[in-house]
C-alpha cells in the first residue's frame, strides 16, 4: 500500500488512526453532528463495543454531555465541523468552570479550495473563536501527521486537562465537490 | 400572572429529593438550582450557574456513564426551551436511568418574570413525547409529583419526563456554592473517582 497524504478521493486511513488513538485513551462517549469528513470515524465509533456514538441536534449539546460524562467517570470527544464551533460558544464556558477533559475534532470548511462562500465566514473565525474561549488549537494538514497530532492532543486534553481542539484541515479531508 | 392551585416549587423539589438515596441531581441554571439547594446540600448535587440549555445533556452524559445510578435533572421551562433539541437526543439514546423534571412557571423568573413560550403555546410534554420519551407526564398535583419521585428509582423504564406546573412566586434565594470544580469533583469523589 502506498501512502498518499493528499488523496481524498480514495478511502482515507487517517480516520482509523484517530479511532485507534481514541481507543487507547479509553474514550467512551462520542457526541457528534455529522460531517462528510468525519463519516468514516463515525462509522468506526458506531460499530465499536466500547464507544457510544451520540448524534446531537446541535453541537453545544456535546459540550454539556462531556461534562456529565466526566462527572460519571467517562472520557469523551466531540466531533463536529467548523460551523458547529459557533453554536458552542456559551456552552464552552463550562470547560474552565468545571475543569473536565475536553477534546474536540473539527473538520474544516471554508478554506483550501472551498466552493461554498457561506462556509467561509465561520471557517475563517473557527480558530479565533476557540482560542478566545480558552481552547488550545492544533491542526493536521496531511494524513501523515494525523497520528502524532492526535496523540499529543489527547495526551494534553486527558492527562493535563488542557482543553484542546484539533482542526482537520480541508486540505486533509478534501474540498467538497458539488458540481461538474 | 399566578393561577390558582399551582404547586409550590420548593415543595415539589423537596418531594422529588426526599428519599433520594443514590440519586445524582442536576439543577438547571436559575431558580431550580436554588430549589435543590433548599432541599438540602448534597455531595451528589450538580448546581449549574451557567450553561443555559445544558442541564438535560449533562444528565444524559452522567446517565450513560453510570447506568446503575438514577440521574434526575430538575430545571425550569426557560432552560428546557433553550435545550429543547436535547430531548430529541435523549429520546434517541433512551437512557433508562434518566429522569427530567421541568418546573414550569411559564416565565423567566430570574430576569423580571417575562412570560415564556409555555405560557401560551409550547407544550413541553408534547415535545418530549414526540421526541420519543414515552413516559412524559403533565403534572399538577403533589400526588403525581410523589409518584414521579418513586419512578425516578426505577432504572429499567426511563427515560422519563415531567412538566410540573408551579406558581410564579419569587422565593428567597438559597444559593449553593458557585465553585464549579468543587461541585464536579465532589460528585466524582462521592462516586468513587480519584482526582486526575
Amino acid at each position: 500500500m502506498h501512502a498518499r497524504p493528499d488523496a481524498a478521493d480514495t478511502a482515507p486511513n487517517w480516520p482509523d488512526d484517530i479511532f485507534a488513538t481514541l481507543q487507547r485513551f479509553d474514550v467512551r462517549q462520542v457526541p457528534y453532528v455529522p460531517d462528510a469528513g468525519h463519516s468514516k470515524l463515525i462509522q468506526c465509533v458506531l460499530s465499536s463495543s466500547t464507544m457510544r456514538g451520540i448524534p446531537l441536534t446541535t453541537e453545544e449539546e456535546g459540550v454539556a454531555l462531556l461534562a456529565g460524562a466526566w462527572a460519571g467517570g467517562q472520557r469523551g470527544v466531540l466531533l463536529m465541523q467548523s460551523s458547529g464551533v459557533g453554536n458552542c460558544i456559551n456552552m464552552l464556558s463550562l470547560i474552565p468552570i468545571l475543569r473536565f477533559p475536553f477534546l474536540t475534532l473539527i473538520t474544516m470548511r471554508g478554506e483550501w479550495g472551498e466552493f461554498n462562500p457561506w462556509q467561509v465566514p465561520m471557517g475563517s473565525t473557527t480558530q479565533g473563536v476557540l482560542e478566545l474561549s480558552g481552547i488550545k488549537v492544533m491542526r493536521a494538514s496531511n494524513a501523515a501527521e494525523v497520528p502524532a497530532v492526535l496523540e499529543a492532543a489527547a495526551a494534553q486534553a486527558y492527562n493535563a486537562l488542557t482543553p484542546t481542539a484539533v482542526l482537520l484541515s480541508q486540505r486533509l479531508i478534501g474540498a467538497k465537490v458539488f458540481t461538474k | 400572572m399566578s393561577k390558582a392551585n399551582l404547586l409550590d416549587r420548593r415543595q415539589v423539589v423537596s418531594a422529588l429529593l426526599e428519599n433520594r438515596k443514590d440519586v445524582v441531581a442536576i439543577g438547571g441554571l436559575g431558580a431550580s438550582t436554588n430549589d435543590i439547594t433548599a432541599a438540602g446540600d448534597h455531595a451528589r448535587n450538580f448546581y449549574l450557574w451557567g450553561g443555559m440549555g445544558g442541564a438535560a445533556m449533562i444528565g444524559l452524559g452522567l446517565a450513560l456513564a453510570q447506568p446503575e445510578l438514577p440521574v434526575l435533572v430538575i430545571t425550569g421551562d426557560g432552560e428546557m426551551l433553550m435545550g429543547m433539541g436535547s430531548l430529541a437526543t435523549i429520546g434517541l439514546q433512551k437512557p433508562a436511568n434518566l429522569s427530567i423534571a421541568v418546573l414550569d412557571n411559564e416565565a423567566y423568573g430570574e430576569t423580571g418574570g417575562q412570560t415564556s413560550h409555555t405560557s401560551a403555546a409550547a407544550d413541553l410534554v408534547g415535545v418530549a413525547k414526540a421526541c420519543g420519551i414515552a413516559d412524559s407526564r403533565a403534572i399538577s398535583t403533589m400526588a403525581e409529583v410523589e409518584a414521579f419521585a418513586k419512578a425516578v428509582h426505577d432504572l429499567t423504564a426511563g427515560p422519563r419526563f415531567a412538566n410540573v406546573k408551579i406558581d410564579s412566586a419569587n422565593l428567597e434565594r438559597i444559593l449553593p456554592t458557585r465553585d464549579g470544580t468543587y461541585i464536579l469533583n465532589r460528585i466524582r469523589g462521592d462516586l468513587g473517582f480519584q482526582p486526575i
